[in-house]
């Protein structure tokens, strides 16, 4: 029998077998509270270590409460989600999750975006009877995310995000009984771990226990001295969420009020991440096709597949867990850092201004990307090429601080000359938007001839791991994508076995890429938001009436009057980098 | 070499000693001397035999002949009578309560001996580390008969008919669980012995493991003939090196014997056995956390379903048991299903194993038939409360269980019986209490272990046991209020219904239990700052008796912290807000000065 | 040790060393052995059942008595540690219970050498599985 009925709430339910009671629950309109479970649907991502107990519900003929999130339907059950005895419980065991937690919500960074506060309300918590002492831990800072683990409830989300989904394992429950706390082993400081700062723990927790760095002060004091040029970017992922921060729906495209809220907020110019997106592909590309024509010419030294390294975690995560494949990656620098190199020389000459009278502050849907601009490579003594880095979230405290009606803005354009960007540079938000950028640049220079047509479908999606073939006019080129940083893990174990026959693999460390990255506005376990980012990318690409890299006037002008040729020389010293064995 | 015709055994026992066995060894030993008998007939005084209730108790040897209650005034008649004319003396034989006729002890009439050694058959009688001690005491019989004489499906119904249940706490049929683990298609299963013994007072895993390793191993393979493993890991804890090493001896031995490994008995059966070490962990007790903890992972419970006979170790079908569950399986299987269930209750077949500890006279390992009362366990077995004091309460099934009172001494000890009672089973740590054990007190402490044991994952156990723990501090404290005590079982109820694993929601019982059998213990703390047992410190109160105090400053050069103060010769005077209750002026005045309140 | 490949085999095992244990405790020759097991579970050897056992073998070395002495396992008795048992020839086992040196030296002298009782014997108090 594959079909199971009971009842809920008195209402009869036919579900699948294996369905739990939460999952039959909320099928019928029944929305039992769950604190500790997060699922993202499609995503093969769940953390459902029934600990918290909010969600238990009362199961006819069972001695004790059943947790809905982990228990199975079962043939003929009879469930109440909200007997006297459900309610009494659930609200103790918050009363008790609150009794261990920080009484600082007016002054928490997560203050209205708290699923423990959003559940206190929900179940109108107003006095707490079981009171006593607090865990209290030392707070750890590290470049760019903030462990304050009094503010932990065990909901294990940042573990199951930081051992099943990212594979990197620093993340873990300590200690026993009252002590039991989440953390690094040895309660080292996250900037001692292995830890590569992608932000996913930061992304799924539901309290103020894990937070990214703020940087908004250090922004609004650059933007008030007179005596800096204070140049911005944007990421390509950030336009297709920040709207979620002032109550628009997902997925809405807001480029133009990003633009405008940038140039209101003070900054002299407001420019794209998306150039330099454009340059990224320029010589990645060009990498991907010299190591490809020393292959085809029978180099046997040549290293393929040739990974993509515009992610910082990443970067950080190979040179910790793979580093004896640390020359296997591109050299090309992330786009954030290869604007910031620019800007500082490049942009900088043409304002006759000293780098260091110019900050460069980046909007980023990321954490890591607050530790790769502190990163002693892309610095010029001491003077880093990207100053500050904003998360999205950041950003939007910063425009509601900054007394910015967001939604009435109008729509503006970028500046130039590092504004402007094609359809390429903006899908490097999204998981396969990388790879197929590099594709269309990579052809039609290659081959010699035009793509008939720009959507690679078969590169989009959002399995973990994907795979493709594109026929570059007779040479079949494997592509291989993978976005997560457990899912690079298994591409990466198949090429140290010998197995993996790909050319070049596209690797971000964030569920979905940047659009689900560790800085964007809260998903709060919905799924469906991030595919909504995503399609919002894609618009904008298909918008956009230049698509490929090598066809930004822009950049064609910036080799022209500056760097000359991909992988020349000045471009190596600007744009490429090296990577260290971090073991 | 002298040879004493005749052996007059008196029970030196603390329970016949205080009722005067000194004394009637000495009159007996006054007519021997009277009879001139010298010679022939020796007194010795010996151990507890286990009868308390009819004590002082004579065995005369040769004749076994037992005398139960016999009083020093009976010394010469038993002389005279017994050993000079040969004619036991029938007043003083036990009685048969069901035949109401004397009871002459011949040999093999083991009336008084109210254990059976089952789990504990070879303790302390075979040499561990030597196999063929074991094989001489049928040792791989079972095993043999298994795998040449029985189809799996046919042990599988000896054990399920054997009524064995599971002795590690839980009490789930052990057939049942061999079969719901068969019945689960898998190239790959497992055996797993639990010795992750982890009860306070708890050591009959241990001793079984020390003492009959072999026993285990054999269940084991017997358990994976029938579940269809050829893979048994035995989780125990790094804390029992002794027991590590004697099952590493006992698995070498077995294995060169063939008795461990491929093709056991030319049977074509294999089973390879290994050991797994845990950190000592409570919580790694409960099967789901044992899994995680063998696998490499944090010893903590996961949610069950899927249940190990499902999804075990390393995702494969793996059946967990405990040592002394397992080390009754190969007497099952040689003596018959119908002999084990013959001995215990309804529901509750066979024996356990206790470890009586406490107040408690005979402190030992004791192994008795289910339907045994607390009272024959207690008094019998144990001998009495020590140093004469009065009982007030027997804690079974370790922190998950509860406390019981003088109302439960007479229900018969098994799984269900426990369990209406407010305790459980457990792996049956047994601890006895007197009249100075506060029952605040111990509730506190056995929280004190499940805080520490807590693997810290659900609330319930995490924070609400903290809070438990915190209220009964307060209360020992002195600082109790009557809305704790309604507090306490409020939550204790919340953290049974919500808590994750078994640890969790048994862990608030010895709270529940003291409130239920002794809230007047616990009123007293509250209402009147009174600690009845004179345990909660801060409930102690020191005063000098100023008619008393003659002033010699004794008290107060004594006071470790300047809480008294007084002129040499006059009344002294103890500084309340000061005083730590350590006890030094107590015991230092000579004169009887000082009160404790 | 050889292997047992059979049932038989076990069978076989088991009456062999069933004899050997009976010729040792049966046997009429006077100058049979006397046998000594000392309860070396952790609790016994707690309470010092390693050094029992030691002097046992020093002084029944030194007094020429034909004695085998080994270990054995809990016997239960945790309130008289160290606990030992003797067999004397033809005679049942005796268990003694709180055996230091100085009992050590009386079970020697008294009942070993000359089977006299000593105080401090401990009864069995419990049935086997095959009574």
């Amino acid at each position: 029998m594959d079909t199971i009925n009971l009842k809920i709430d008195n209402k009869p339910v036919v579900v699948k077998k294996g369905t739990t009671i939460l999952e039959a629950a909320s099928g019928i309109g029944i929305d039992i509270p769950t604190l500790c479970h997060m699922k993202l649907d499609d995503m093969n991502i769940e953390n459902k270590p029934g600990g918290c107990r909010i969600c238990v519900v009362e199961v006819n003929g069972r001695r004790n409460l059943a947790p809905a999130c982990c228990t199975e339907a079962n043939d003929g059950m009879e469930i109440n989600t909200h007997s006297m005895r459900v309610i009494n419980a659930r609200r103790t065991v918050m009363e008790l999750i609150l009794s261990d937690h920080p009484f600082d919500c007016l002054i928490c960074a997560k203050s209205g975006n708290c699923e423990l506060q959003d559940m206190a309300h929900k179940l109108g918590i107003r006095e707490i009877r079981y009171q006593g002492e607090q865990s209290t831990y030392r707070e750890d800072t590290s470049p760019a995310i903030i462990r304050d683990v009094d503010k932990c409830i065990m909901c294990r989300r940042c573990e199951t995000m930081c051992n099943e989904v990212q594979t990197v394992g620093v993340l873990s429950a300590i200690n026993r009984g009252f002590q039991s706390v989440v953390s690094p082993a040895f309660e080292m400081n996250l900037d001692h771990s292995v830890c590569t700062y992608c932000g996913q723990c930061v992304a799924v927790c539901p309290t103020g226990a894990l937070t990214e760095v703020d940087e908004t002060g250090k922004v609004v004091r650059a933007l008030s001295d007179p005596a800096k040029t204070v140049i911005v970017q944007t990421a390509p992922a950030v336009r297709a969420a920040l709207g979620e921060e002032f109550g628009m729906e997902a997925g809405t495209l807001v480029t133009g009020k990003l633009v405008a809220a940038l140039r209101r907020l003070g900054f002299d110019h407001v420019f794209d991440t998306d150039f330099a997106a454009d340059l990224t592909i320029m010589e990645e590309g060009t990498e991907l096709l010299n190591r490809l024509g020393k292959f085809l010419e029978g180099d046997k030294d040549v290293k393929l597949p040739i990974l993509t390294s515009c992610c910082p975690a990443w970067v950080k995560f190979f040179e910790h867990q793979f580093p004896e494949m640390k020359d296997i990656p591109s050299s090309a620098r992330s786009p954030q850092q290869m604007f910031g190199a620019i800007a500082k020389t490049y942009f900088a000459d043409k304002l006759e201004i000293k780098r260091e009278d110019m900050v460069v502050v980046s909007i980023m849907p990321c954490v890591a990307k607050k530790y790769e601009c502190s990163r002693d490579e892309f610095k010029t003594n001491g003077n880093p090429d990207v100053d500050l880095v904003l998360t999205t979230r950041e950003l939007a405290a910063l425009i509601k601080l900054s007394n910015i009606d967001f939604k009435t803005l109008p729509s503006e354009d970028f500046d130039h000359p590092l504004g402007e960007s094609t359809g390429a540079g903006v899908i490097f938000g999204t998981t396969g938007g990388v790879i197929e950028a590099a594709v269309r640049t990579a052809y039609e220079i290659h081959t010699k001839k035009k793509l008939p047509k720009l959507d690679f479908d078969e590169l989009r999606g959002m399995e973990g791991i994907r795979e493709a073939t594109i026929d570059f006019n007779g040479l079949p080129i494997r592509i291989g994508i993978a976005h997560g940083l457990g899912n690079a893990r298994k591409l990466l174990e198949d090429i140290q076995a010998g197995k993996s026959e790909f050319h070049a693999i596209e690797i971000m460390s964030c569920p979905g890429g940047c659009i689900g990255g560790g800085g964007q506005p809260y998903h709060h376990g919905n799924a469906s938001i991030l595919k909504k980012r995503q399609m919002a990318l894609y618009t904008e690409d298909k918008n956009k009436t230049i698509r490929k890299s090598h066809e930004n006037p822009y950049i064609l002008k910036l080799y022209d009057e500056f760097l000359g040729k991909p992988m020349s020389e000045k471009a190596h010293h600007l744009l490429h980098t090296a990577y260290f064995d971090r073991t | 070499m002298t040879d004493y015709k005749m052996h007059l055994l008196i029970c030196g026992g603390t329970g016949c000693k205080a009722s005067e066995s000194d004394e009637i060894k000495n009159r007996l030993n006054h007519y021997i001397e009277e009879f001139d008998l010298g010679d022939e007939v020796q007194v010795v005084t010996t151990g507890c035999f286990g009868f308390c209730e009819k004590g002082p108790i004579i065995k005369v040897l040769p004749d076994n002949t037992f005398y139960v209650q016999v009083a020093p005034a009976d010394a010469e008649e038993i002389i005279k009578e017994h050993i000079v004319k040969g004619r036991p003396v029938g007043r003083l034989l036990y009685t048969d309560p069901n035949s109401a006729k004397h009871v002459s002890d011949s040999k093999g009439m083991d009336f008084y001996k109210k254990q059976i050694r089952i789990a504990l058959k070879n303790c302390g009688f075979i040499n561990p580390e030597n196999i063929d001690e074991y094989i001489a005491r049928d040792g791989y019989q079972a095993l043999g008969k298994c795998l040449t004489e029985m189809s799996r499906e046919e042990v599988i119904k000896e054990i399920k008919d054997s009524g064995l249940r599971g002795r590690g706490g839980g009490g789930f049929p052990t057939g049942l669980k061999w079969e719901i683990t068969k019945n689960v298609e898998n190239d790959q299963k497992y055996v797993v012995c639990n010795a992750d013994e982890g009860d306070p007072g708890a050591f009959m895993d241990r001793s079984i493991l020390e003492g009959d390793p072999h026993s285990v191993l054999e269940a084991m393979a017997i358990c994976g003939y029938c579940i269809g493993a050829d893979s048994g890991l035995i989780y125990i804890r790094a804390e029992y090196p002794l027991a590590i090493q004697r099952l590493k001896v006992a698995i070498k031995q077995a294995e060169e014997y063939g008795l461990i490994g491929n093709d056991i008995l030319g049977t074509g059966f294999n089973f390879k056995l290994e050991l797994r070490y845990g950190a000592g962990a409570f919580v790694c007790g409960e099967e789901t956390a044992l899994i995680h903890s063998m696998e490499g992972l944090r010893g903590e419970p996961t949610f069950k379903p899927p249940f190990p006979s499902v999804s075990g170790y390393m995702g494969k079908p793996t059946n967990v048991n405990n040592v002394e569950t397992f080390a009754n399986v190969p007497v099952i299987i040689n003596k018959g299903a119908k002999w084990f269930s013959s001995i215990g209750t309804e529901k509750s077949k066979g024996t356990k194993v206790f470890a009586l500890a406490g107040k408690i006279n005979n402190v030992g390992l004791i192994e008795v038939p289910m339907g045994t009362t607390l009272r024959e366990v207690i008094y019998d077995i144990g001998g009495g409360i020590k140093g004469g004091k009065e009982f007030k309460s027997v804690q079974t099934g370790g922190p998950s269980g509860g406390c019981l009172t003088k109302k439960h001494l007479d229900i018969p000890i098994d799984y269900d019986n426990l369990i209406a009672a407010g305790s459980m089973m457990g792996s049956g740590g047994m601890i006895v209490m007197d009249e100075d054990d506060c029952m605040v007190s111990i509730a506190k402490f056995y929280l004190d272990f499940t805080l520490e044991e807590s693997c810290g994952k659900c609330t319930p156990c995490r924070v609400g046991n903290k809070r438990l723990h915190e209220i009964l501090d307060k209360i020992t404290e002195g600082k109790g209020e009557m809305e704790d005590i309604n507090k306490l079982k409020e939550l204790s109820w919340v953290i049974k219904d919500t808590a994750l694993c078994g640890l969790g929601q048994t862990s608030p019982n010895p709270v529940l239990s003291t409130i239920a059998n002794f809230e007047n213990e616990y009123l007293a703390h509250v209402q009147e700052g009174k600690c009845p047992a004179g345990q909660c410190k801060s409930l102690l109160r020191y005063d000098i008796v100023e008619d008393l105090c003659t002033g010699c400053t004794l008290c107060f050069r004594n006071c470790p912290v300047g809480a008294i103060t007084g002129e040499r010769r006059q009344a002294h005077y103890i500084d309340q807000s000061l005083c730590i209750k350590c006890g030094a002026c107590f015991e230092k005045c000579k004169f009887n000065a000082i009160t404790l309140t | 040790m050889t292997k047992i490949k059979s049932m038989a085999d076990l069978r076989k095992l088991k009456d062999e060393v069933q004899s050997k244990i009976k010729l040792r405790e049966n046997s009429d020759n006077p100058e049979q052995v006397v046998q000594i097991k000392v309860g070396m579970a952790t609790c016994g050897i707690a309470s010092g059942a390693k050094n029992t056992m030691n002097y046992f073998i020093e002084e029944l070395e030194q007094e020429a008595i034909d004695a085998v002495v080994t270990q054995t396992g809990c016997m239960g008795f945790c309130y008289a540690e160290p606990t030992v048992e003797v067999t004397l020839p033809n005679k049942e086992a005796v268990v003694f219970g709180n055996v230091g040196k100085e009992k050590v030296r009386e079970i020697i002298n008294v009942y070993i050498k000359r089977g006299e009782l000593i105080d401090g014997i401990i009864p069995v108090n419990f049935r086997t599985i095959d009574e």
